[in-house]
């Protein structure tokens, strides 16, 4: 343990906690609301997909690629069926699938980095290699070979995904930890007599919860990125009806030759549009946290805060 | 001496990576159960001497541990085994399709590099003006596009004004050297261009980001005072010490790299070596699935490991 004067506060991240100051920032800024009215534009209408889908999925209601017309917003795919109904069905599997695969990664890395950093010592050390060579093997490379030996199936991808995806927040949430862990009064109950238990569950995580929202928000921009790719590799189920099944499905039926790009253009827009709002949300939460995140640099592929000072474990 | 330690200090863990990555790929191909168990020597159609003989190089019919010593040996012999589908090993078909990746990926990550700078650097320069919010805008919307939607777009919007598949065009035969260097540059313009727009948006918010960084130091406010011309002052003060983060978010974006690469080459058909890991998962082509996950494995991770050494070069101080 490192013995650092109790109370200076860690110069090096100044953090306003609670879920209300945030909610005040998040209000504050317009894209903030942006990225909420979009993400809650999309659940709402998951939600009432089935209620408002003109068409039925399950049979042909027009022409082969028929073209957009006022019968059919988006016009029609290779079997005939209606795209705005096709995205709409669509867009609640993506979504459920993105928010599955990022609850499982949140909860793995925000586990391993409050371990991390609590404990610190070994389990430390050993926690961070282990995340050190998840982050350097190609995640995307490694999601396919899994998903190839295991089988297409929808739940794969989603543990493949939520597996594969924890090690940034891993890292973040480590950093934020170890600073925590230096803090006047966490020193205090410790001294106390409170239990490492009590420590975190009442002291720990709710200081670190409001990272973790703007790190959830995030991380799904990642996982329906994922899974739109898996998908389009053809490693989802096939019968499932995804933004990615939709555009692999084109693509695999001619829609590309047949200049059909209303069978790609509704799916794909959802894709980015959703993702759009996610991040300006997600971005928004982080900067109203930690003024310093401001400068960071958030990347949505890798979905990596990059470190400001230093490389490795000591990264910040 | 720091500086050496260092060094050795991500070489080592660049090898114990690699080393993880062999294990991973044993564990998942032959440890799991219901997988592909030591489906090595199955190669349809395979004579018995090949048979016979993957079996004894993999020792399949030994214990799992000697399989695996058997395993590490002959992957670090360049042993990857034999590909199911065109019965050649698999190393030589990786060295083959990594040879058309490398073209195709090193110009579009050297364009998205010099559009995302140039981009980062004339919006930080100009902050808050028309063109910033303009270009930051176009590569939020770059950023957020899925890499396959954008590829289809573009064979759809260029269909037949430029070649959609493949490297080179089958029928152009008998025509010059020159001529089908020139064919094989006109097949790459598509996928090129679909890996720089989507690698791009990344680097101009990044170069952004540290541009803006550097530009509020007090030397820039010095050198400005003292008079230094506004192109030197961008150039030579404020980007070259927004170098850092760059190198790093180069290491960083190599997993965009990389499956950048891999949807693109399935989009344009170009026989490289995502096109390879692709038709691998179709055709169940397992060993060619280990080898081209242990081929790209290995290259992100030299790379990183230069990206490493290239950072401690810039930042002495960085010795973690």
């Amino acid at each position: 343990m490192t013995l650092s004067t109790p109370g200076t506060p860690s110069p090096e991240l100044v953090v306003r906690f609670g879920f209300w100051p945030m909610l005040r920032d998040v209000v504050h800024q317009p894209a903030a609301l942006a990225g909420l009215a979009i993400v809650s534009f999309f659940t709402v209408l998951a939600l009432i997909a089935p209620l408002i889908e003109p068409y039925t999925i399950h049979e042909a209601t027009c022409a082969v690629f028929e073209p957009p017309s006022w019968q059919h917003w988006f016009g029609c795919d290779d079997g005939g069926i209606d795209v705005f109904s096709l995205v709409l069905r669509g867009g609640r599997i993506s979504m459920i699938v993105g928010a599955t695969a990022t609850l499982i990664a949140i909860g793995i890395g925000a586990t391993v980095g409050v371990l991390s950093g609590y404990f610190g010592g070994w389990l430390d050390v050993v926690l961070m290699r282990v995340t050190d060579y998840f982050l350097v093997i190609p995640q995307i490379v490694l999601m396919i070979v899994i998903a190839a030996v295991w089988g297409p199936s929808l739940s794969h991808v989603i543990v493949v995904i939520g597996v594969l995806m924890w090690t940034s927040t891993a890292r973040l949430i480590r950093a934020q930890v170890k600073s925590l862990r230096e803090r006047v009064y966490v020193k205090r109950v410790e001294a106390l007599g409170a239990s490492h238990l009590h420590i975190i569950v009442r002291h720990i995580i709710p200081q670190v919860g409001p990272l973790l929202v703007a790190n959830t928000v995030l991380a799904i921009t990642v996982a329906i990125f994922n899974e739109t790719a898996l998908a389009f590799l053809g490693l989802s189920d096939p019968t499932a009806i995804t933004w990615g099944t939709i555009m692999e499905h084109a693509f695999d039926r001619a829609a590309v030759s047949s200049g059909a790009w209303w069978a790609i253009v509704p799916a794909g827009v959802a894709v980015a549009v959703l993702i759009m709002g996610c991040y300006m949300l997600g971005r928004s939460i982080e900067d109203g946290l930690n003024p310093r995140l401001k400068v960071s640099y958030l990347s949505l592929h890798g979905w990596k805060l990059r470190p400001l000072v230093g490389r490795g474990p000591d990264a910040v | 001496m720091q500086g050496s330690g260092y060094v050795w200090k991500r070489v080592g863990f660049a090898v114990v990576t690699v080393f993880v990555a062999l294990t991973l790929n044993f564990v998942l191909f032959r440890v799991l159960p219901g997988g592909p168990v030591s489906q090595i020597s199955r190669v349809p159609n395979a004579s018995p001497a090949l048979k016979q003989a993957l079996i004894a190089q993999f020792g399949l019919d030994k214990p799992l541990w000697e399989q695996y010593l058997l395993y590490l040996g002959q992957t670090l012999h360049g042993n990857l085994g034999v590909s199911y589908m065109n019965r050649q090993p698999v190393f030589d078909n990786l060295i083959e399709a990594f040879a058309n990746t490398i073209p195709m990926v090193a110009l579009g990550t050297i364009l998205a590099l010099v559009i995302g700078i140039a981009a980062g650097v004339v919006s930080a320069v100009r902050r808050g003006s028309a063109i910033d919010h303009l270009s930051t805008n176009i590569a939020v919307l770059f950023y957020a596009f899925p890499t396959q939607f954008l590829g289809m777009m573009l064979l759809i919007a260029f269909a037949g004004i430029l070649p959609a598949a493949g490297m080179n065009d089958p029928f152009a035969i008998g025509g010059s050297r020159w001529d089908a260097f020139l064919d094989m540059l006109k097949h790459m313009i598509l996928p090129v261009t679909t890996l720089a727009l989507t690698l791009y948006a990344e680097n101009a918010l990044i170069v952004r980001s540290a541009m803006l960084e550097t530009l509020g130091e007090d030397y820039i406010l010095t050198a400005k005072a003292k008079g230094v011309p506004r192109g030197r002052l961008i150039r030579a003060h404020a980007l070259r010490n927004a170098m850092l983060p760059i190198v790093t978010m180069v290491a960083m974006s190599l997993g965009a790299i990389v499956t950048g690469s891999i949807l693109i080459e399935v989009i344009f058909s170009w026989p490289g070596i995502g096109r390879a890991l692709y038709t691998a998962v179709l055709k169940r082509d397992y060993p060619m699935l280990q080898g081209g996950f242990l081929a790209i494995t290995v290259v992100v991770i030299t790379f990183n490991l230069f990206a490493d050494l290239i950072y401690h070069k810039l930042d002495p101080r960085i010795a973690t």
